[in-house]
């Protein structure tokens, strides 16, 4: 939260619509998505109730598990989930993929229930005891890959809607309601003749919009799905085919009325971020994405084994230093793609932005052993410049290119002379448009999006006896195959 | 304190009191500053049903999916004599209960009148207090009692409370899982809170702090199966800050002197029971006592959607973060008068009113419109 957001949402609260708080959209979207919204049993660790699921607006899958404490449905659910995510990620499985299958969760909760169906399922066998079907042990890895994948701020692989538009709008409510899914998208896009803020409120009311899940209304399923279930359980146990059909589909109606709405605004969401221009950043961060799914593919065709439960020292140190990277530098190149993103580092004097006052494109530095292109330009800005003479900048617009403050006059509006290095050819003469002109407008950061080395980490096999020691190989356990999922 | 009474009854009206339990007490330590829930709490307000009553039903329901998980989960452990909750304790936290006895004080000879029961809970626990030589004992539904805001709020928790190498420890079971070790922060941090309570409870049962462990233990189904975790939970800091909210509490009367003399949230029902009062002049009697409102409450007050609305015009119905980003000023209309540079700060909102300015100027100066 930055003081240009707060202030965008108070804008909204004032105005009762959002307000955008980016000029172009930070993740990536597929041309065909696979949206998954997961139902959950209430009070269970991880009984799944029912998901609809499917890459086409026009064809929603309904899955459902008729007697969720039952461990066979629920396996059948794996399988059945597999039976369509499968196929989908299979459709993206070429070597060294250009595009990834990407999967949309409606919020946070989501994701974390299907991280937990990811553990429930991929130490699973498909033989001997308790054995289940193939797909099952190899949905519950992709499940568990794509869940942390969420983790990594860059990636797209996994988008999460509710979090992807409060990080594109901020709404006149707390973040805490943007959890809402219809909530968010009542403020962001309301129905003709509302307001954001009443198309929001009315977004609370369980009959009206049913939550996105996982957890159901509790309204819903005391009066409507404890009366199904106990229906569908009644005509199992006396055995008749046809009461049993005729129950499960009167279940399966009760669950399609609680998804239904879901899946509409899922879709919606995706129109409503697809609508805004892409940031320059996005395509390599997308490309990152693809390498990063290519590669658990490779290993998955390799035989590796499922994800630990726990990281060891080593390898948990080392995700750390790359998220923490990871972010840094995604906040570097959110700010270099959109200017309203820059105004936050404006606010707090790590960029200025202003119109270029003076120019001497042609200024030749003859002090050295070689005559050397050195142009130098006057920025005027009225922002904060906390930047010294010596400090090196670099502008958005031309990102190879270094400039370094040689004086700074603090009036208002203040003036910086810049003396610029790099990206103008190779000549003694600068190539056309490489060196800003008097009177256009340019932004110069403290920051550049240039790329920063990894921290060196030990291998596994060489942890530190401070950390553990060297963690135990893995090796699949019975224990792990057969646990209890009741 | 039979003036404080007297009072507190009137605001509640023809009512059925309703009581605390270790949630209600719980959630008073999530937002102290809040007079209204504090004096509605105290008064023993349905404040689901004013809340309703005025437009602003509480967005709460429990499954009773949830429910039934909890109640099996709960008669699993506790069956044959707590057989599976003891041998958790041995085994997994090494507790030394040689052998034991337990207790169930869900009634007493057939009367379960909360008097009677906190009567048998109390000569019983302190039987067992003095006598220390006697390890292991397990008491089931003990009712325990704590005085908040003046009056006793009688808890009716579903734990058990044991004794090992002469201290008692209060034990929590909750349907949520651990899995792989870990269990969701949110809930855990409840269930330490609500079991605070009870070792409060304890304590004042007692009538010494020394005689009740502050770690207790959260007994939980482990990853996917209904088979039981146990784990210690230290809930000094959260006994801490039940110490603060409750003494704050105990000066109900200085909440009460500053509200109208007549004041009532009585619906003046007919013969029939059916309320005759009007909602508009109810929500006006509910506004005399101010309110702090905070997103969160939207988890724990059956009052949020009335305070929310209440609270349109606020910043702090943005969240916490959110004021905190805007130098703390409290009303929206202010903020957009400093960032439009026409509403004059005082002093003390001067440095907030130039950083609104500039994030308005920069706003506008991206988007080419005024903000």
């Amino acid at each position: 939260m930055s003081t240009l957001r707060a202030l965008a949402r108070v804008i909204a609260a004032e105005r009762q619509f959002a307000q955008p708080i980016c000029t172009v959209r930070h993740v990536h979207v597929s041309d065909r998505p696979l949206v998954v919204i997961p139902l959950a049993l209430s009070g269970e660790a991880c009984a799944p109730l029912a998901a609809m699921v499917g890459d086409d607006p026009r064809e929603p899958g309904l899955l459902l598990v008729p007697e969720p404490r039952d461990r066979d449905q629920r396996f059948a659910f794996a399988a059945e989930l597999a039976g369509v995510a499968g196929p989908y990620i299979d459709s993206y499985a070429h070597d060294e993929p250009d595009d990834a299958p990407q999967f949309l969760l409606p919020n946070p909760a989501a994701v974390a229930f299907i991280r937990l169906l990811g553990r429930s399922t991929r130490f699973r066998r498909t033989e001997g005891a308790y054995a289940v079907p193939a797909a099952v042990p190899l949905l519950g890895r992709w499940l568990t890959f794509y869940t942390e994948r969420a983790e990594v701020p860059p990636s797209s692989l996994m988008l999460v809607l509710t979090d992807v538009l409060a990080g594109h709008w901020a709404t006149g409510q707390s973040p805490m309601e943007d959890q809402n899914l219809s909530a968010i998208i009542g403020w962001i896009d309301p129905p003709p003749g509302m307001t954001g803020a009443q198309a929001a409120l009315a977004a609370e009311d369980p009959v009206r919009c049913p939550p996105a899940g996982p957890a159901t209304d509790p309204t819903f399923d005391n009066e409507v799905l404890e009366a199904r279930m106990l229906a569908v359980r009644t005509a199992r146990s006396t055995g008749d085919g046809r009461a049993l059909a005729r129950a499960t589909a009167r279940m399966a109606e009760a669950l399609r009325t609680q998804l239904e709405p879901t899946w509409t605004l899922m879709w919606r969401a995706v129109d409503l971020l697809r609508a805004l221009p892409e940031g320059g950043h996005v395509p390599g961060r997308w490309a990152a994405d693809c390498a990063a799914f290519g590669s658990y593919l490779d290993y998955l065709r390799g035989g590796g084994p499922p994800q630990a439960k726990r990281d060891g020292a080593v390898s948990a140190a080392r995700r750390l230093a790359n998220l923490e990277r990871a972010q840094e530098r995604l906040a570097v190149e959110r700010a270099y793609d959109d200017s309203l993103i820059m105004a936050e580092y404006r606010m707090t004097g790590e960029a200025f932005a202003g119109t270029v006052v003076a120019a001497e494109p042609d200024r030749i530095d003859a002090t050295g052993k070689r005559r050397v292109l050195r142009p130098r330009v006057t920025v005027e800005t009225s922002d904060m410049v906390l930047a010294r003479p010596g400090a090196v900048l670099t502008s958005p617009a031309r990102p190879g290119q270094e400039a370094k403050v040689i004086e700074v006059l603090d009036d208002a509006p203040s003036q910086v002379v810049l003396e610029l290095k790099g990206g103008m050819g190779r000549s003694l003469t600068p190539e056309p448009g490489s060196v800003p002109a008097v009177g256009e407008r340019v932004c110069y950061a403290t920051f550049s999006d240039r790329f920063q080395p990894t921290a060196a980490f030990p291998p596994p096999e060489e942890t530190p006896w401070t950390h553990g020691g060297p963690p135990p190989q893995y090796v699949p356990r019975d224990e792990d195959a057969t646990e209890v999922w009741s | 304190m039979k003036g404080t009474e007297a009072r507190l009854a009137r605001i509640r009206g023809r009512a059925v009191p309703r009581n605390h339990n270790a949630r209600t007490i719980a959630a008073l330590a999530s937002n102290p500053g809040c007079a209204r829930r504090a004096i509605l709490d105290a008064a023993g307000v349905d404040k689901q049903r004013i809340a309703a009553f005025t437009g602003f039903p509480a967005p709460f329901g429990q499954s009773r999916f949830a429910l039934a998980r909890g109640n099996a989960f709960e008669a699993q452990l506790k069956a044959e004599g707590a057989a599976q909750l003891l041998a958790l304790l041995r085994e997994q936290l090494n507790l030394p209960i040689p052998k034991a006895h337990y207790d169930d004080l869900t009634e007493v000879g057939g009367n379960t009148s909360p008097e009677l029961r906190h009567a048998r809970t109390k000569s019983l626990l302190l039987g067992i207090a003095r006598n220390t030589g006697d390890n292991g004992t397990m008491f089931d539904h003990p009712l325990l009692r704590l005085e908040v805001g003046g009056r006793y709020a009688y808890l009716e928790p579903d734990l058990i409370a044991f004794r090992v190498e002469g201290k008692f420890s209060v034990v929590e079971v909750k349907s949520f899982p651990v899995i792989d070790g870990q269990a969701d922060g949110e809930k855990v941090a409840a269930a330490a809170i609500q079991s605070a309570v009870y070792v409060l409870a304890l304590r004042d049962l007692l009538g010494d702090p020394g005689a009740v462990h502050h770690e207790t233990i959260l007994v939980c189904p482990e990853n996917f199966s209904s088979r039981p975790v146990a784990a210690k939970l230290d809930v000094r800091k959260q006994l801490a800050v039940l110490c603060r909210q409750l003494s704050r509490l105990a000066r109900i009367d200085d909440l009460l002197g500053l509200l109208p003399p007549g004041l009532t949230f009585d619906l003046d029902p007919d013969d029939a029971g059916v309320p005759r009062r009007e909602p508009a002049d109810l929500a006006g009697a509910i506004r005399t006592v101010g309110a702090r409102y905070a997103p969160e409450c939207l988890n724990t007050c059956e009052m949020c959607f009335f305070c929310r609305d209440e609270a349109r015009d606020d910043t702090a119905r943005l969240g916490k973060s959110t004021r905190e980003e805007l130098g703390g000023i409290e009303h929206i209309a202010a903020v957009l008068g400093f960032a439009r540079g026409t509403g004059a700060p005082d002093p003390a909102l001067a440095e907030a009113a130039v950083t609104l300015r500039a994030a308005a100027r920069l706003r506008a100066d991206v988007l080419g419109e005024a903000v």
